[in-house]
């Protein structure tokens, strides 16, 4: 049984479509990442998923309980919001015990529940204190306390970490992934960051336009992205992509574009066999490629980043800009020309027209 | 090398100008008041001399002591005390049941979009902006078989129904501008209308009640017109009784009684804008800008 099943779901906000025609399927445990640009609809889908939004079509099914028009307090559901949205006027305890006193909770069991959240996310030093005393670190323990404490089987994330530094960020990222090993708990957690996606989910739903782009496992999503906005929203930095066609030579399928040609080896192009002329998008990932002969491509150095353990250098490649990743220890002129090789992993072919996946090799 | 430190502030003749007019503003401001307050002081032999601004050669409370107690105000000759208790006995609850009320319209129309909620918001703003002299005789048509003009009811309903306009508009403004997922993430944990509005609301409205509360207190004390046609006699509010004082001439006027009671007259908002002079400005603040 599905923890949350949303089938054909509409939703408008001021008259604009913002969600169009949605299903998606968390199972019971599940930690589901919701990835999509600002804009995208996210947070919307989260908030109709908590009834905080009036949905126009389709439904929402809620632990096998059509929950589409129920009110928000009937879900069962933990929410953290993007802004914590922490009460000002109470402290962290009241904060915390604000849900169950309002559902008439006896005051013992409150009070037991909001020692037990304490306990599990090292709050109990800060119960007295009010929200503007707390650092932002403590403030996003509070909140994802506040959703605990209900013994919710379903928490909705809303950008959790988005507000934080980047050290803190990392370190909060590991301990919900702790957290959410140990209560087991449904989670869905909405981020426009690829790298926390990648990180923490057991799948993740790309979302762009209010449409989910692609639905798969980390690894799927990076390695057979969907069409090119996925492959282009995944990785950092992005996806290569260089425009060309399909030629065929000697019955092997190759690509080519201006100042370069090479073999697809055991492409898989799917049921559509591939034909000479089609007009494909090449897309290769930034460690894909190595900076040696024998060269399948080559560019112009236009720009090195240092980035610590490693460099990118960016290239001007057939009018298209590329970055390959490089040893720390390398030396890259501007104006270089560099010989690029393929060093390992599959490459993918979109389609021109729509952008969707041609074809990955193996 | 070193920059120069620029010169300090009241060496900038732009800023003695500043100056020089805030003073003689003030001084412009002041002057009436100063003689209002001298000439209450001033027993009626020292007036009669005509020098106006001269400081009182004896000073007497005596003109204070029949403004408040033995005044003639028409017919009773017991000063302005009555209209005081009356003006206090309208205030009180006219300021309590409207920031009240409006506190609570605003909370609905900012957050419980119910149907009609924008229409009924466009009619208040018009309503704020309807002079209160139009609304009087219907209102008087209205409420006269109601047995409610002429009764303490009737003066407190009739201030409570024009402040609703103002008080909705500046509480819904309010509650608009605090960020919208408290109330959402309050409707999440479970709580209904009246626990948001009770546990979260009000104690993040704090300042703007206060200010409300300055604004309907200073609204309602000053009011005359609507004292006059809808209090009665029993309930007259100071202002009212003020000007029957001032228009009662038996024999000679006393100037000094006349200015005395106006003095007391307005103590009240003096004291309001005196005490909570922060909260003022940034009522007046809310009320302009914001909306
Ligand atoms: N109240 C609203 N009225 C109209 N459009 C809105 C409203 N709220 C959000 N939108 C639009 O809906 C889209 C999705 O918003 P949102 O779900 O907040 O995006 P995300 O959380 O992915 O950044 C955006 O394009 C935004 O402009
Ligand atoms: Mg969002």
């Amino acid at each position: 049984m599905a923890a949350v099943s949303v089938r054909n779901l509409r939703v408008a906000l001021g008259g604009q479509p913002v969600i169009e025609a949605l299903d998606l399927e968390v199972a019971d445990g599940e930690f589901l990442v919701l990835l999509g640009p600002s804009g995208c609809g996210k947070s919307t889908l989260l908030n109709a998923m908590a009834g905080l939004l009036e949905v126009s079509g389709g439904s929402i099914e809620i632990d096998g309980v059509d929950q589409t028009w129920a009110s928000p307090r009937d879900r069962n559901i933990g929410m953290v919001f993007q802004s914590y949205a922490l009460y000002p006027n109470m402290s962290v305890a009241n904060n915390l015990s604000f849900g169950l006193r309002a559902r008439g909770m006896p005051r013992a069991q409150v009070e037991e529940r909001v020692q037990r959240a304490a306990a599990l996310l090292q709050l109990e030093p800060l119960l007295a204190r009010k929200p503007a005393q707390l650092s932002g670190g403590q403030r996003q323990r509070v909140a994802i306390g506040r959703a605990l404490v209900r013994d919710a089987r379903v928490f909705l994330l809303d950008e959790p970490l988005s507000n934080l530094d980047a050290n803190l960020r990392a370190s909060l990222r590991r301990e919900l992934k702790l957290l959410h090993q140990r209560l087991g708990a449904t989670m869905i957690y909405v981020t426009h960051d690829q790298v926390e996606a990648l990180t923490l989910a057991s799948r993740i739903a790309v979302l762009h336009k209010g449409r989910i782009q692609q639905l798969g496992t980390p690894a799927e999503v990076y390695a057979r992205p969907a069409n090119r906005f996925v492959a282009g929203f995944m990785g950092s930095p992005p996806m290569n992509f260089l425009e060309g066609t399909l030629t065929m030579n000697g019955g092997v399928p190759h690509f080519t574009a201006p100042g370069c040609e090479f073999e697809l080896r055991d492409c898989d192009f799917g049921a559509a066999a591939p034909m000479a002329g089609e007009a494909v998008v090449l897309g290769v990932r930034p460690e894909q490629l190595r900076i040696a002969a024998p060269a399948a491509w080559s560019g112009v150095v236009t720009l090195v980043e240092p980035m610590g353990n490693h460099q990118v250098v960016w290239l001007e490649c057939g009018g298209a800009s590329w970055s390959v990743l490089a040893g720390s220890d390398a030396r890259h002129q501007r104006g270089e020309r560099l010989p690029l090789a393929l060093a390992t992993g599959s490459i993918c072919l979109f389609r021109a027209d729509d952008g969707t996946l041609r074809g990955v090799t193996a | 090398m070193k920059a120069a430190r620029p010169p300090r502030w009241y060496a900038d003749p732009a800023r003695l100008g500043l100056a020089a007019l805030a003073v003689s503003a003030a001084a412009f401001f002041l002057l009436p008041l100063y003689v209002m307050a001298i000439t209450s002081l001033k027993p009626m032999e020292e007036i009669r001399l005509g020098h106006l601004f001269s400081w009182p050669t004896q000073l007497t409370l005596d003109a204070w002591h029949a403004a408040w107690i033995s005044a003639c105000t028409g017919v009773a000759c017991d000063g302005v005390r009555g209209g005081f208790w009356n003006s206090v006995s309208i205030v009180l609850p006219s300021t309590l049941i409207a920031i009240t009320l409006g506190a609570l319209n605003g909370y609905a129309l900012a957050y419980w979009r119910a149907r009609g909620a924008a229409l009924l918001f466009g009619l208040l703003m018009i309503g704020a902006f309807i002079p209160v002299q139009v609304l009087m005789f219907p209102l008087v048509r209205m409420l006269g078989p109601l047995h409610l003009v002429g009764s303490l009811a009737g003066i407190v309903l009739v201030h409570v129904i024009f402040s609703m306009p103002i008080m909705t508009l500046i509480f819904r403004n309010h509650f608009a501008a605090l960020p919208r997922e408290l109330f959402l993430a309050a409707r999440l944990d479970g709580a209904g209308f009246l626990r948001i509005f009770v546990l979260l609301m009000l104690p993040l409205s704090v300042p703007m009640l206060v200010v409300a509360a300055i604004m309907q207190a200073t609204g309602v004390w000053n009011d005359y017109i609507l004292g006059l046609v809808f209090a009665g006699r029993e309930h007259l509010p100071m202002t009212v009784q003020l000007n029957n004082l001032v228009n009662t001439t038996t024999g000679t006027k006393l100037y000094n009684v006349d200015m005395a009671a106006t003095l007391l007259t307005s103590l009240v908002p003096l004291a309001i804008y005196v005490i909570s002079g922060r909260w003022f400005v940034r009522g007046i603040a809310a009320g302009a800008v914001r909306g």
